[in-house]
């Protein structure tokens, strides 16, 4: 700001546009999301086979969540469109005013790079190159081409949310591995049933924005067959997960038993129809839904419990 | 001519100038403690190899 706008405003202060407060470039990186980015990239981080200096360790997870948190304004900066049309994202800091375009693209752009940079030199090369690979992914991939091209928009935005774990698995090994692409895959194979079992419920209004979801363009007997077919898949990879070197009794426990539930509520999902949903206000559904969350978290918090428990001697097989 | 600082705009941007102060002190912490770390580890680890080769 130049001193003469400061001087103007001295006269006549106004809170105008990119006036924004510090909360609301903190709220361009979607913190919620980067919530699950920090706990899987924790997790693929304390998986891996070789040990890591706790202050790397850190500065591993904080550059990998900042780089999530930049993907985000981005993704917040070119949807500015799509977020002033729908009721929930309304109050985001650019439809509502409070940072301009240009400055979202200019904090998200600056944030994107400090963080493939530092994680590049605070870890390996690998680690900043896919942490790169997601934001570009994110960003141009699904956010400029796919979003508003295709009803499976959900699956391939889900890939960008699957990254993270592989990224805190490369940060300590300087590879990819097996078990990096199994923690992908499950985050990747869990988010279609996720967003689908809540786009059942959640009357949206993505298509007043002009972007394709499932339920609208292909129907809802047809998303609860997708639900169905990611769920069964979902399902074979989380097993298969449990005899890898990530796995163990505790893993394969919990695995078992959330799969079966899971593919108990995705089969009862497929058995019904809209009227039946009406006359129980989407019971089943919301329930799905619920059980997704606890069914992600107790996944990973398995795995982790694998690999903290190997110096006591339980974790693992 | 004089600033009313008591004004709302002022407060937010204090808000905002104090974060960002927050931010870039934590950066420069955490820098600092990736280069102790870094130099205590690698930098021995290879001046420990190199000793090895003679």
């Amino acid at each position: 700001m130049s001193d003469a706008s400061l001087h103007t405003a001295s006269t006549q202060p106004q809170a105008g546009q990119g006036d924004a407060e510090f909360g609301d470039y903190f709220a361009l990186l979607k913190p919620r999301v980067m919530t699950l980015v920090v706990f899987t990239a924790f997790v693929g981080l304390i998986a891996a086979p070789q040990g890591v200096h706790p202050v790397v360790a850190f500065a591993a997870i904080l550059f990998i969540a900042v780089g999530g948190g930049a993907s985000g304004a981005l993704n917040m900066w070119w949807d500015a469109d799509i977020d002033r049309v729908m009721k929930r994202t309304r109050n985001r800091p650019i439809p509502a005013g409070k940072v301009t375009e240009s400055e979202a693209f200019a904090f998200g752009i600056t944030l994107a790079a400090f963080a493939v940079v530092m994680l590049t030199l605070a870890t390996n090369v690998l680690a900043g190159a896919l942490l790169a690979f997601t934001i570009f992914f994110y960003v141009v991939i699904y956010s400029m081409w796919l979003k508003r091209w295709t009803p499976q928009n959900i699956v391939i935005g889900g890939a960008a949310g699957a990254f993270p774990p592989m990224i805190g698995w490369a940060a300590v090994t300087g590879s990819v591995s097996i078990e990096s692409v199994l923690m992908f895959a499950l985050i990747f194979m869990w988010t279609p049933p996720h967003f689908w079992a809540l786009a059942l419920f959640m009357r949206s209004d993505y298509d007043k924005a002009g972007v394709p979801m499932l339920t609208v363009t292909h129907g809802r007997p047809a998303t609860r067959r997708h639900i169905l077919v990611y769920t069964l898949l979902l399902a074979a990879l989380a097993i298969v997960t449990a005899f890898t070197s990530v796995g163990g009794p505790i893993y394969l426990t919990v695995a078992v038993a959330l799969n079966a539930a899971f593919i108990l509520g995705a089969v009862r999902i497929w058995r019904r129809d809209e009227d039946m949903a009406d006359a129980d206000d989407y019971a089943v559904e919301k329930k799905f839904f619920r059980l997704s969350l606890y069914y992600l978290f107790a996944h990973f918090v398995a795995i982790a419990l694998e690999a903290l428990l190997v110096p006591f001697g339980l974790g693992g097989w | 001519m004089s600033f009313r600082k008591e004004h709302e705009l002022h407060t937010r941007r204090f808000g905002r100038n104090l974060g960002l102060g927050l931010v870039l002190a934590g950066l420069v912490a955490l820098v600092f403690g990736l280069t102790v770390v870094k130099v205590g580890v690698d930098g021995f680890t290879m001046q420990q190899s190199s000793e090895a080769k003679d």
